[in-house]
């Protein structure tokens, strides 16, 4: 504990130890609104869904799909939404508002996407572009993979044959 | 009904989501990796697809459908085809959503200039 | 001259006689936009990259403050600057077109105060007869290197801060009109273990504090002796850190006015800054912009301006490391006090 010892300005450097340090910055953090950005995210979340269930169904009934068939088109559709507000740099405000609400549906990923190879079309096309689209994504795409395999290989090695 | 569903589900997990950014500090990136895992062990013990079934576009558009189909995709190649389909049939449903956004991005970062 | 421990004294009195202040349009629409050069209307003020944009701030504050001068830019012997980015790029292109004797320093936020107390250094000690120091960010070249693509929907936590767009330089030189550097006391790297990159200010806080107790110590000052002492971007989070750890050292910081930079170039209320700004221009536009303009008419007589940098990488976060910060203090006066 540093005191001031007597004399004009003869003040110590500053003497906390790490440990103390991080509970008093800690107690001086301000608090995130969970229970907000829980709401927040909610509502966004679902809203997303429920567009991609309607923008579904309207590729069942005008394209005459079934609902397999029709989850592919439906992703690609959202993705180009998503695309297209990245575009318009308004997928980041409303990200701040709806936070994992508009990360973590699918139209999070192509944000993610969209925005690294924009970010990075300054440094060209090959180099920029094409070598940090995956900047972001890339994680999501190797545990996804390294997770499925790993569940495959259970399954071989347990003898189960699989859906 | 549909609907109500779909807005439900997908809206609660994207709130797990949020309770990882908030709770466990976790980065997006830590994030969704986690949410890809979660929803390839919940297809492996046949929990995701009735999800599907019960919530529709509420379970298919979350990131947790991308775990689901790249497992879902591994093993009905496993039953099709055997071991070698557990790495020839991950990408198969999956592709649209890659290709997809792959395309999209590119195309956009040709033609548009980040805003800030 | 060394006073204390880790203090230059400058017996010979170097002036600032002429600052140059560039900003982007978040600070344009801040409470100090009259006291700046230049407002730009355009983030990327219409250049090819974020990188080329910065790059034209750095130039264009340079320029102003050598006109605002009234010397030529050829009268400068040295100049000093450093920035956020990889290998300082904006400064060592800047450099490159000014045509100068340039020395090249990194110092993250720091960077205002450390370059301005070489240059001051340089000037007192008779190396130069005008240095010229100088520094810049960009909001967006800070985003991209450091955390993520400015496109990217990432949700910011309260505690995260604004990098501020923009440039700050300022010529010193031996004789002239205009306020004048006194003392600076060079900080050392303090680092109490947060790694959180989102909570900068408190990752600072330290440093600032040990800086500034160790400048009063060196040069036996209290903080009454100042009118105002100012942190380069601790923000709201690290500024309020900084008051209780003064209260807890029993420094009567009450004494004086004891603000922050990063708090004072945008209005935290209205604008989506979240804690605050931050950055190598935040400290460096606020003092030779809004400060200098204050010293000059007289509303302050004596300033402490304490810049503070965070000294880690995207790689050190990264690999699990904490953030090493610093702080550098440089006494600026009227010329008549």
């Amino acid at each position: 504990m540093a005191t001031r010892t007597a004399g004009r300005g003869k003040f110590k450097p500053m003497s906390m130890s790490s440990k103390e340090y991080k509970t008093f910055a800690k107690q001086r953090e301000p608090s995130r609104s969970v229970l907000g950005n829980c709401v927040r995210a909610f509502v966004t979340g679902g809203l997303i869904c429920v567009l991609g269930q309607a923008i579904q169904n309207g590729y069942m009934t005008w394209l005459k799909l079934s609902a397999t068939q029709a989850a592919g088109p439906t992703v690609a559709t959202l993705i180009f939404i998503s695309v297209l507000l990245t575009c318009f740099g308004v997928y980041d405000k409303i990200a701040q508002w709806a936070g994992a609400g508009s990360a973590v549906p699918v139209t999070g990923f192509a944000n993610s996407m969209c925005s690294a190879a924009l970010e990075h079309r300054a440094e060209g096309l090959v180099l920029g572009v094409g070598g940090n689209m995956f900047k972001l994504a890339g994680s999501v795409i190797v545990y996804g993979t390294v997770a499925a395999f790993v569940i495959g290989l259970i399954h071989v090695i347990f003898g189960i044959r699989g859906h | 009904m549909q609907y109500l569903w779909a807005f439900v589900v997908g809206g609660g997990i994207c709130v797990l989501g949020q309770l990882m950014f908030d709770v466990l500090k976790l980065t997006p990136a830590h994030t969704m990796s986690t949410l890809v895992v979660i929803g390839a062990i919940a297809d492996a013990l046949g929990w995701y697809e009735p999800l599907v079934e019960f919530a529709g576009a509420g379970a298919t558009v979350p990131i947790t459908s991308f775990g689901n189909a790249l497992v879902h995709g591994a093993l009905t190649e496993l039953h099709d085809t055997g071991p070698i389909g557990v790495i020839t049939g991950m990408f198969k449903v999956t592709s649209a959503g890659i290709s997809a956004a792959i395309i999209f991005s590119f195309l956009a970062a040709l033609v548009v200039r980040p805003k800030g | 001259m060394l006073r204390g421990k880790q203090t230059w004294w400058f017996e010979n009195r170097p002036v600032i006689i002429g600052t140059g202040t560039v900003v982007g349009p978040d600070e344009g629409a801040g409470p100090l936009a009259a006291d700046f050069d230049l407002v730009h209307a355009e983030l990327d003020l219409n250049q090819k990259s974020w990188e080329k944009a910065e790059r034209l701030l750095l130039e264009q504050a340079s320029d102003f403050a050598i006109k605002n001068a009234g010397i030529r830019k050829e009268q400068v012997q040295f100049y000093i600057g450093g920035d956020l980015l990889n290998q300082l790029i904006s400064n060592s292109f800047t450099a490159r077109d000014l045509g100068l004797p340039y020395i090249g320093v990194f110092g993250a936020c720091s960077t205002s105060m450390l370059s301005l107390a070489l240059a001051a250094q340089l000037v007192d000690s008779g190396a130069a007869q005008y240095a010229m120091a100088g520094t810049c960010s960009h909001n967006c070249t800070a985003e991209k290197q450091f955390r993520y693509p400015t496109e990217y929907g990432a949700q910011k936590p309260p505690t995260a801060q604004y990098t501020v767009t923009g440039a700050g330089a300022a010529v010193v030189a031996a004789s002239g009109s205009g306020p004048v550097i006194t003392c600076a006391t060079i900080g050392k790297i303090l680092d109490l273990g947060i790694s959180d990159p989102f909570n900068m200010g408190a990752a600072m806080a330290p440093a600032a504090v040990d800086t500034i107790q160790t400048h009063l110590s060196d040069t036996g000052r209290m903080p009454a002796d100042y009118d105002m002492i100012v942190t380069g971007d601790l923000a709201s989070v690290g500024h309020r850190i900084a008051v209780d750890l003064f209260a807890r050292d029993g420094v009567p910081m009450q004494d004086t006015v004891f603000g922050d930079c990063g708090l004072m170039i945008y209005d935290i209320e209205r604008q989506k800054v979240q804690a605050g700004g931050s950055g190598c221009a935040c400290s460096a536009v606020v003092t030779y912009g809004h400060l200098m303009k204050r010293l000059n008419r007289g509303e302050l007589k004596r300033i402490l301006v304490v810049a503070t940098g965070a000294l880690l990488s995207p790689l050190s976060y990264q690999q699990g490391e904490t953030i090493p910060c610093i702080a550098h203090a440089v006494a600026i006066e009227r010329g008549d006090v």
